[in-house]
């Protein structure tokens, strides 16, 4: 009986925050922000809905397959949205406009696709414009 | 009580299946997709295990196994590429 309410818990849970990860996925303003949604809480929901699976069937061989599926997961979703992530940097996909800091921003050489130290010079850092500009309400509601 | 448990984790899982196709459909640049296609495959897996689970089958955990690793390389894929395109 307690199982039961713990593998209830755990998978409701978990379908919870792969909800709230398609959700992220459609609302967030820009790239980033969304990539930060699917890896993060979709990586949490399938975490959590595996070990509802290994806590239900508590057989010891399905158990260690679904825990080795989670520490799989946990292994390759950051490695794939950084992958993702430094590609769509490089290939110029604008930031939200309401962005803060942006730390890569004149150290990228784009010709050679490396990192440099100093700073460039501006002639070489390419221009981007930022994504969904405030319209006159959320301008006003910005200040 | 465990229909309408069952169903409320279908709703959910399907809800963010939902708006992963929109941003498939709609996403501003090639980034936007790739990443909601990751996410869809993610939340198949989802399914996958719920329906493990509901019809204690854990003969299906398998096929989450190779989900999770194909959608692994399919991202890290199309990485590279928009990463040599430019």
């Amino acid at each position: 009986m307690l199982r039961e309410l713990l593998v209830m818990f755990l998978m409701l849970a978990g379908a919870f925050f792969m909800f709230l990860a398609g959700i992220g996925l459609l609302r967030m303003p820009d790239l980033f922000l969304r990539m930060s949604s699917t890896a993060k809480a979709g990586t949490l929901g399938a975490g959590l809905i595996l070990l509802g699976a290994a806590v239900h069937f508590n057989n010891f061989g399905v158990s260690t397959r679904s825990l080795a599926i989670i520490f799989f997961l946990l292994l390759t979703a950051p490695v794939a949205a950084h992958m993702i992530g430094r590609a769509a940097y490089f290939d110029g996909v604008p930031l939200w406009h309401g962005t803060v800091q942006d730390d890569l921003r004149g150290h990228y050489r784009s010709s050679t696709h490396t990192l440099e130290v100093e700073p460039l010079p501006e002639s070489e850092t390419p221009e981007i414009v930022a994504e969904g500009a405030p319209s006159e309400d959320e301008a006003e509601l910005d200040r | 009580m465990m229909e309408v448990f069952w169903n409320v984790i279908l709703v959910l899982l399907s809800t963010g299946l939902v708006g992963a196709f929109i941003r498939l459909a709609r996403g501003p640049h090639l980034p936007d997709r790739v990443i909601s296609l990751d996410l869809i495959s993610i939340l198949a897996m989802g399914f996958i295990v719920a329906y493990a689970v509901r019809f204690n089958q854990p003969a299906f955990l398998d096929v989450a196994i190779i989900l999770a690793i194909i959608s692994f390389l399919g991202t890290v894929a199309f990485a590279y590429y928009l990463e040599r395109r430019i």
